[in-house]
C-alpha cells in the first residue's frame, strides 16, 4: 500500500536526531512535527525569523505578530529566539540548519530539483525554497512516487523550471526511499506491500536495485 | 536635540515627497508586521507607476493588494506572490511586471543596499531561471551567482516600540523584513504602537539604531491574520 501523508510524515520523523535544527517546508514536511520520536529534542527553524517554534496557539493564545512561513499563527517553545530575515537566512545559506525536509513537483537523477513553478499555471514563486536547498546539505525531499494519472515525477531531466540544481540526495515517495548518487535513483527501501516492479514502472529515471529491498519499518 | 526628534504627526507629513514612478521597500511577511496605514495613504495619495520591493503582496483588500485595483504598482520585486486573485488576473495580462526573487536573496539585497555593498554572490538560485543574464564565478570550487543590491526611495517600516529619536523595537516574527527595510530607504518611515521619550527603551534591547530612521508616527494597527490555525486548549 502507498504510504499516507502522515506516514510519509511518520518514516521522515524517524531520520532526526537529538539535537537537529530543522526546517520543515509547507504540507507533508509540516506533518513531520507530529512524529518527532520520543527521547529526541529538535528545534524547528521557520524562515519568516523564528527558531524553536511550538504547536499552533489555543484560541486564547492566537497572537498576530506570531505566525510561521506559511502564515499560520503559531507559538514558541521555551529557548526559542526571534531574528530578522537576513538572519534567519543566514542560518540557512551558511549550512547551520542540520536538516530541510521540502515537497517537490519533480526530481532527477542528477539531484535537480523543481518546486516552485508551474509555466502558464502556477507562479507563485519560490519563497525560501531556492536558499533552503541550496544552503542545505542534508536535504529530505517528500513528495507523491507519480502523478494520478501515473506520471513519472522523478526523471531523468526535470522537465519544470528548476528550484535548486543538484542539491538533492534523499526522495521520499508514497512508495519508496530513494538516494540519489553518481547521476542514479538508488532504492533503499520500500513502502509495506509494495513491490519493486511497482517503483520501476513508476520511475522514469535510472533506478538502481541492489540486493532484497527491506519494507519501511515505523 | 530636537534635531533628533523623528516624530511626524499626520500620514500625509509621514509620505511626503512620494511621487509617480518612485521605489518603495515595504518590510512585512505575509499580512505579518506590515506597514498597513503607510501602505493605506499611498493609496489615498493615488501615487502611480510605483516599483514595490516586499516578500509579499498583501490580500485582495488589505496591505499592498489594496494598491493593485488603482493600478498603483508598475513592477513588484517579491518571493511568494500567491494569495491576491487581481494580482494574479494583472500579472498573467501583464499590467504588472513582477519580479520572483529569492526570500534569502531579497533579505540580502536588502541588507547590502543599506550596508553599501552593492551586489554579493550567493549559491541561491544558480542553473535556475533566477540565474538568467547573472555572472556567475566559481569560488572554492562552487557556483554562486551575483546578485545587486536594493536601495529605496522609500522604505516602509512597521514597528512595536520606539523613542523620539526613532530607535527601534521589534515584536516576534514581526520583524521580519523591517529592520533590512529600515537600512535601505533614502527616506525610512516608521509606523509603530507605542512611541516613548528617549532613555526609556534599554539600550542594548534595540533592534534598529535610530541612524535609519527618518520619520516616525504612532498609529493603530488592525494585524489582520491570513491563517488563523489553533488548536484545542488542552491538547
Amino acid at each position: 500500500m502507498a504510504l499516507t501523508r502522515d506516514q510519509i510524515a511518520q518514516r521522515v520523523a524517524l531520520e532526526l536526531q537529538d539535537g537537529f535544527y530543522v526546517n520543515l517546508g509547507i504540507g507533508i514536511p509540516t506533518r513531520v512535527a507530529n512524529f518527532i520520536p520520543q527521547g529526541i529534542d529538535v528545534m524547528l527553524q521557520s524562515e519568516n525569523g523564528l527558531l524553536g517554534m511550538g504547536a499552533f496557539p489555543t484560541e486564547a493564545e492566537v497572537d498576530a505578530d506570531l505566525i510561521n512561513a506559511g502564515k499560520q499563527t503559531v507559538t514558541m517553545v521555551a529557548g526559542a529566539s526571534i531574528f530578522d530575515s537576513a538572519e534567519s537566512f543566514a542560518m540557512i545559506r551558511g549550512g547551520h540548519v542540520d536538516l530541510t525536509v521540502l515537497g517537490a513537483f519533480e526530481v532527477d537523477v542528477n539531484g535537480n530539483i523543481a518546486s516552485y513553478m508551474i509555466p502558464g499555471k502556477l507562479i507563485k514563486g519560490m519563497g525560501g525554497a531556492m536558499d533552503l536547498v541550496a544552503g542545505a546539505d542534508n536535504i529530505i525531499v517528500t513528495m507523491t512516487h507519480a502523478s494520478k494519472h501515473g506520471a513519472a515525477k522523478l526523471l531523468s531531466h526535470c522537465t519544470l523550471p528548476l528550484t535548486g540544481k543538484g542539491c538533492i540526495k534523499k526522495v521520499l515517495t508514497d512508495l519508496a526511499f530513494i538516494e540519489i548518487k553518481a547521476g542514479k535513483f538508488h532504492l533503499l527501501e520500500r513502502a509495506p506491500g509494495v513491490s519493486v516492479d511497482e517503483i520501476i514502472k513508476l520511475t522514469q529515471g535510472e533506478l538502481v536495485i541492489s540486493g532484497e529491498i527491506p519494507e519501511m519499518q515505523f | 536635540m530636537s534635531g533628533f526628534d523623528k516624530v511626524v504627526h499626520s500620514y500625509e507629513e509621514a509620505m511626503a515627497g512620494l511621487t509617480d514612478n518612485m521605489t518603495i521597500i515595504s518590510g512585512g511577511f505575509g499580512l505579518c508586521g506590515i506597514p498597513e496605514n503607510l501602505i493605506s495613504e499611498i493609496k489615498h495619495k493615488g501615487t502611480r507607476g510605483l516599483t514595490l520591493i516586499s516578500n509579499n503582496c498583501g490580500v485582495d483588500d488589505f496591505g499592498l493588494g489594496l494598491l493593485l485595483p488603482a493600478r498603483q504598482i508598475r513592477k513588484i520585486i517579491a518571493s511568494y506572490v500567491g494569495e491576491n486573485a487581481e494580482f494574479e488576473r494583472q500579472m498573467m495580462s501583464g499590467e504588472l511586471s513582477v519580479e520572483l526573487t529569492p526570500q534569502g536573496t531579497l533579505a540580502e539585497k536588502m541588507r547590502a543596499g543599506g550596508a553599501g555593498i552593492p551586489a554579493f554572490y550567493t549559491a541561491t538560485g544558480v542553473g535556475t531561471p533566477v540565474a538568467e543574464g547573472k555572472d556567475e564565478r566559481q569560488f572554492n570550487g562552487r557556483s554562486y551567482i551575483l546578485e545587486e543590491a536594493i536601495v529605496a526611495d522609500f522604505a516602509l517600516v512597521k514597528a512595536w516600540k520606539a523613542d523620539r529619536y526613532g530607535n527601534l523595537i521589534f515584536r516576534k516574527t514581526a520583524r521580519n523584513f523591517n529592520p533590512l527595510a529600515a537600512t535601505a530607504g533614502k527616506i525610512t518611515v516608521v509606523e509603530v504602537e507605542e512611541i516613548v521619550e528617549p532613555g526609556q527603551l534599554d539600550p542594548d534591547e534595540i533592534h534598529t539604531p535610530g541612524i535609519y530612521v527618518n520619520r516616525l508616527i504612532q498609529s493603530t494597527f488592525e494585524k489582520r491574520i491570513e491563517q488563523r490555525t489553533t488548536r484545542a486548549a488542552g491538547e
